[in-house]
């Protein structure tokens, strides 16, 4: 069904990130005239991908987390599968080989399967292995994609369990990297949510990365007749009293909706709003490598799929002083997931955590200057946990937190986004909700989840009860499909 | 629609729903959820389906009348007489 554009919407989508794609693919499933519109020439968000010098790359992906086997219907991957109507061998994940989180006097490896992990803790910690298991069947009873909004410390509830600072620090690195929008702590919920995704289900990766993933949820939603408009960044929410009427394009278009979700933000879509006052910016941005070897990862040593490092026994999990922060970071080898066949190019993406201002504030030459050395002290620092791959680097590519606020519009390039979420998804607007990472669902399977989730609740459930308004197409005017 | 009809629109649209499941053994007398894993969102993806579908609502009190495949048919059958096959 070739889409159309139309007079009016029923809803608007902003952004062609994971959330507003799978918000967008319910929505035009059920036959509602739906327009995503994204301000960049690509689709993706903070999870794109692009070529350079004849090479694929992907921006963001190391790893899928909540990852079971396809046999296995359960868990949120698989329901996230039947909500898109995908099946789930179309994602064609390989699960990771096994992964660890290395500080100075301890080293806890992971796999894909939990007791593996369990009996890293149970033997690296004796002492704390009652208290673990608290820990554990605690986080159990939370639901599977649970209540991330659990709004209190997960520091002081892991600590009141967990009495070694040690196997604290060393269970929040991975927790923190992987989904920490603010420093140091996050909601339990939060905790509960990515404690489960990372070590109780697992990584995973698909051969082609991120691209096929996405290429399967653009098709999804234009065949479902969505449409899907890029270089169509929005300039403003027009509201009339407590609802929003149409969004403003930045070319001046203006297109009527009855909803909007955004996937902006949430400061983002207030300032949209022209609303006050605005809810505070996140400050957790990271730098990022991607190392192209001329060898096989695994050749050198280097054999993890994904390795989380800290080189003292605290872990501070923060915006930097510097430009980046060398103490801790992540080391993670896409070759390394056990995929049908192998992946032809050694691989190895770097992660650390970085100061957007400090970025922001250099000059062109300086900020080129500063992106080369800071790479080359990443590769150091990575050097302490992981073997040497220095001398079989034969390209490479580069983000800093400018290049994630440039291609995201977020804020301070705050990959998890800002520190206060909106777990309901509602604003001060009646009919304009908040989906993605300031949500309160990060990750590639997060975003998507809230997507569904807000789309299914906000717009899908009220109306598809007998008696409410019934969409446009539903009285059969699909005009043009 | 017969109810030999419906029963095939149950399953094309359990089949659209959950395309990893075997439906070929499914017994129409046991619940759906027994056999097959759905979450409450895949059932009101069933009810949302029939609307589209079928254009029938299905009000909110009714839908543990769409427990198993057999239970299914018999609240569906004279909703959708009226309704042809597709
Ligand atoms: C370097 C890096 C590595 C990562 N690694 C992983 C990983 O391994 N695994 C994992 O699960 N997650 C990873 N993530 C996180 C994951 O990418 C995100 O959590 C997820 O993609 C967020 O999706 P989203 O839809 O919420 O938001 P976004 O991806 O931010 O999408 C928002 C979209 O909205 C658009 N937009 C914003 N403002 C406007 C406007 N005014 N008008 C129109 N469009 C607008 C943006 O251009 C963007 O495309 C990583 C992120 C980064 C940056």
């Amino acid at each position: 069904m070739p889409a159309t554009t139309h007079a009016s919407y029923d809803a608007v989508i902003i952004g062609a990130g994971m959330s507003g794609l799978a918000a967008g693919i319910r929505l035009a499933h059920f036959g509602l005239r739906v327009c995503v519109v994204e301000r960049h020439s690509s689709i993706g968000g903070l999870n794109s991908f692009y070529r350079l010098d004849g090479r694929n790359f992907d921006v963001g992906l190391h790893a899928l987390t909540n990852y079971r086997p396809s046999e296995c219907r359960r868990g949120p991957l698989a329901l996230l599968c039947r909500q898109l109507r995908i099946a789930r061998e179309e994602l064609a994940l390989a699960p990771q080989i096994g992964s660890a989180i290395v500080f100075p006097d301890a080293r806890l490896e992971f796999t894909n399967d939990f007791e593996h992990f369990r009996a890293e803790v149970h033997r690296h910690f004796p002492d704390q292995k009652e208290r673990f298991e608290e820990l554990v069947r605690h986080l159990a009873d939370y639901g599977e994609l649970g209540s991330p909004h659990t709004l209190c410390s997960a520091r002081e509830l892991v600590t009141a369990y967990i009495q070694d600072p040690l196997l604290v620090e060393m269970l929040f690195c991975p927790i923190l990297f992987y989904g920490g929008p603010r420093p140091h702590d996050l909601d339990f919920g939060q905790f509960s949510v990515l404690f489960r995704s990372i070590f109780m289900e697992g990584l995973a990766r698909p051969l082609g990365g991120v691209r096929p993933l996405l290429k399967t949820l653009v098709r999804k939603f234009k065949s479902a007749g969505g449409l899907l408009r890029v270089n169509a960044g929005v300039r403003e929410i027009v509201c009339s009293g407590q609802r929003a009427v149409a969004v403003r394009l930045e070319n001046e278009e203006v297109l009527p909706t009855r909803f909007v979700l955004s996937s902006a933000g949430l400061r983002e879509t207030m300032e949209l709003c022209r609303a006050t006052p605005l809810p505070p910016a996140g400050e957790i941005s990271f730098f990022e490598s991607i190392s192209i070897l001329d060898v096989q990862p695994a050749d050198l040593g280097l054999d993890k799929t994904v390795v989380f490092f800290n080189d003292s026994s605290r872990f501070v999990y923060a915006k930097p002083q510097e430009l980046v922060d060398f103490r801790s970071g992540v080391v993670c080898v896409p070759n390394h997931f056990a995929y049908d066949e192998p992946m032809t190019s050694g691989c190895v993406r770097l992660t650390a955590l970085a100061n957007y201002d400090r970025w922001a504030q250099l000059s062109p030459e300086a900020y080129h200057e500063a992106k080369l050395q800071c790479y080359q002290r990443l590769l150091e620092a990575a050097a302490r946990f992981v073997p040497d791959f220095r001398d079989h680097v034969v390209a490479h590519d580069l983000f800093t937190p400018t290049t994630i606020r440039r291609f995201t519009g977020h804020h301070n390039g705050a990959v998890y986004g800002s520190p206060e979420k909106r777990y309901d998804g509602r604003t001060h607007l009646e009919n304009v909700y908040i989906c993605g990472t300031d949500q309160g669902l990060v990750g590639i399977v997060g975003a998507l989840w809230s997507g569904i989730s807000m789309a299914n609740r906000h717009v899908l459930q009220e109306h598809s009860r007998p008696g409410a308004a019934p969409f446009s197409v539903v009285a059969d005017d699909r005009g043009p499909f | 629609m017969t109810s030999a009809e419906i029963q095939k629109a149950i399953l094309d649209i359990l089949a659209s729903i959950a395309p990893d499941e075997d439906l070929s053994k499914l017994d129409p007398q046991k619940p759906f959820r027994d056999q097959m894993e759905l979450d409450s969102m895949d059932f009101l993806d069933i009810v949302m389906e029939l609307r589209k579908r079928y254009r029938v609502q299905i009000p909110e009190e009714d839908y543990p009348a769409l427990a198993s495949m057999n239970s299914s048919v018999e609240y569906l059958l004279p909703r959708m007489k009226d309704i042809p096959a597709a």
